[in-house]
């Protein structure tokens, strides 16, 4: 398996919760894999993306970019190999749809080549790939949820970069617009894109990933194809959850179904 | 979306708003006219013929004078001093991402009357010293702020908050020295209360012109970061810029503008706040536009000096009290609409 980014021997805290998320932390994104990172809330999934993308210094360990420390690289040369979609993100007030996306190209961009035949069309590559060319001229502020994912999934795209890092991108939207973010995820994988995301539901997880790394209380528990690892005493070592693991009916892939209520007794969810 | 234009030569490449082109225009053609105003019609008529004599080394002596060593100087100081609190007010609005937290409401522009009054006061010193005070005072006030609000996170609201509540307690401080001092220390400190272009002469110009000419051009350099900046820092990080070092060089820049400015006048009141607002509103552009923010702030001034020189003629106002009360109109406004959206 190769990798062009890992981590290694990772300590992970915040500065101003003073809390270690994660110790000795190791892993390893497999090269053209769709990476789904999954776990308990506060279990350090996030925190992991976070250092992965060079966004958080991890207090001890390296986290290496195609073979040095993605901390030796220039800022911009970390954002022509890996784009992340950050939760964080704030569109600027009354920006376009077309200007944000534009604005993924910061990164190949000079002082004075700010806008050059190869920008703008790599703009009208990534809102077409993502379906917002309509949407062009229109307002960040008055999308959808759905529709302002798409937006930025698009920035992430014009940046042109083979490894792309999604921070619970389905958060907040609806049920479907969660699939078509996902199925645009699925597509940017086909095409031969890297993807490491941070999921919340487990069984989309398991839908989409060819890889997914379970984590608990700053630790891997398991890592691998989702149709290998995922069974019912990893689900209830990771979640804390009784449950049934059975082929989802549509794609076969692992479903965890939980376990009826009276089958859990009245022992309450650790 | 409004009208981009494309400009393409062997090796540049840039793409311009229109709209914000014409309304640049615009802007500098209503600040030629307010300066030809003043200088034309701010006291005695000086008709254009008779400037246009002046300039090529003629005219009556007095009109020299009052041309040459006068008005001139005044008005250039004036367009320097607009367009430097318009640029620091531009950046601090675009980092803290709110109208208020410009350089005049959080307390640098008071910081920095603090330090002129403090070292006239205190040291006797003279218009050298006090102006040099004045940059120390408002660096100083900057990095007190800064201070208290960077532990936790420092959000945005607590800048602004802690920065009005610093404002506050150093005009209670610039008070109280004046009305501790002897009469005439007091009375070249007062001046200190109320930004003024009164008896400004060429040093001034000269001086506060070398200034910028250090501090803009790295500023303009680091205006599309501050660009990215207003996406949150996690995107501007993973769009490539260094976020913690190009926030520190940008505030460093924009107190060091703003403490200049307001050595060479005294600390002019919503010049600042307003101009970025203005030139948003008129560009309806959603990026921080400096060089039109900064050409505003210079109509602004000069407008609020003509007005200030011709309200009490033959007596001459401060020009922040002119900016003071229109600045003071603008500001409940634009409060109100805040609060109204639900982010006040």
């Amino acid at each position: 398996m190769t990798s062009r980014l890992s981590g290694s021997d990772l300590t992970l805290a915040y500065d101003h919760h003073r809390r270690v998320v994660a110790e000795h932390l190791d892993v390893r994104i497999p090269d053209g894999s769709f990476t789904v990172i999954v776990g308990p809330n506060a279990c350090g999934k996030s925190t992991l993306l976070r250092a992965l993308s060079g966004l958080l210094a991890p207090r001890h360990g390296t986290v290496a970019l195609d073979g040095a420390a993605i901390s030796s690289y220039r800022a911009k040369e970390v954002a022509r190999r890996l784009g992340l979609l950050a939760q964080s993100a704030t569109a600027p007030e009354g920006i376009s749809v077309a200007d944000l996306v534009a604005r993924g190209r910061y990164p190949h961009q000079r002082l004075l080549r700010q806008w050059t035949p190869e920008d703008e069309f790599q703009v009208a590559r990534a809102m077409a790939a993502t379906g917002v060319t309509e949407l062009a001229d229109r307002a960040v502020d008055e999308l959808s949820g759905g529709q302002r994912q798409r937006v930025w999934m698009a920035m992430a795209l014009a940046q042109q970069t083979d490894i792309l890092l999604l921070d619970e991108p389905t958060t907040y939207l609806d049920i479907a617009y969660q699939i078509d973010l996902l199925d645009l995820c699925a597509d940017l994988h086909e095409q031969g894109r890297t993807l490491v995301a941070v999921l919340h539901d487990l069984n989309q997880a398991c839908r989409y990933a060819t890889h997914l790394i379970a984590m608990k209380t700053g630790k891997i528990v398991a890592e691998g194809n989702p149709r290998e690892i995922i069974t019912a005493e990893l689900v209830e070592d990771v979640y804390g959850l009784a449950c049934q693991v059975i082929p989802d009916p549509q794609t076969h892939t692992p479903l965890v179904v939980p376990a009826a209520r009276s089958a859990r007794g009245a022992r309450s969810a650790g | 979306m409004s009208r981009r234009l494309t400009f393409r030569a062997p090796g540049i490449a840039l793409r311009l708003d229109a709209r914000t082109l014409w309304v640049s225009g615009a802007l500098l053609l209503a600040a030629l006219a307010a300066v030809t105003l003043t200088v034309v019609a701010v006291g005695i008529r000086l008709p254009l013929a008779d400037i246009a004599e002046i300039l090529r080394g003629g005219g009556r002596r007095a009109d020299r004078f009052v041309l040459l060593d006068l008005r001139l100087p005044r008005v250039c100081l004036g367009l320097l001093t607009g367009a430097a609190l318009a640029v620091s007010g531009a950046v601090f609005q675009s980092l803290s991402r709110n109208p208020l937290g410009s350089p005049d409401i959080v307390g640098f522009t008071t910081g920095s009357a603090t330090g002129a009054v403090l070292a006239i006061v205190v040291f006797g010193a003279g218009p050298v010293g006090s102006a040099f005070a004045a940059v120390v005072g408002g660096i100083a006030t900057a990095l007190i702020v800064y201070g208290l609000t960077a532990r936790g996170g420092g959000s945005v609201r607590r800048l602004v908050l802690v920065g009005i509540g610093i404002a506050a307690m150093l005009v209670a401080v610039n008070s109280y020295l004046i009305s501790r001092a002897r009469l005439d220390a007091a009375q070249s400190a007062a001046v200190w209360l109320v930004g003024t272009l009164n008896g400004r002469t060429w040093d001034y110009v000269r001086l506060l012109g070398i200034a910028l000419a250090i501090l803009t051009p790295p500023l303009l350099l680091l205006s599309r970061r501050l660009q990215m900046l207003a996406m949150g820092e996690d995107s501007a990080r993973s769009l490539g810029v260094p976020v913690a070092g190009s926030r520190l060089s940008l505030m460093v820049l924009a107190v060091a503008i703003c403490a200049v400015s307001t050595a060479a006048t005294g600390p002019v009141a919503f010049v600042a706040l307003a101009a970025p607002q203005v030139t948003r509103r008129l560009t309806r552009s959603p990026r921080v536009q400096l060089l039109p923010a900064a050409i505003t702030g210079a109509l602004l001034m000069v407008l609020s000096d003509f007005i200030a020189q011709r309200i009490l003629a033959p007596a001459q106002l401060p020009v922040g009290v002119v900016t003071g009360a229109v600045g003071g109109a603008y500001l409940a406004w634009l409060l109100s609409v805040q609060w109204r959206k639900g982010n006040g």
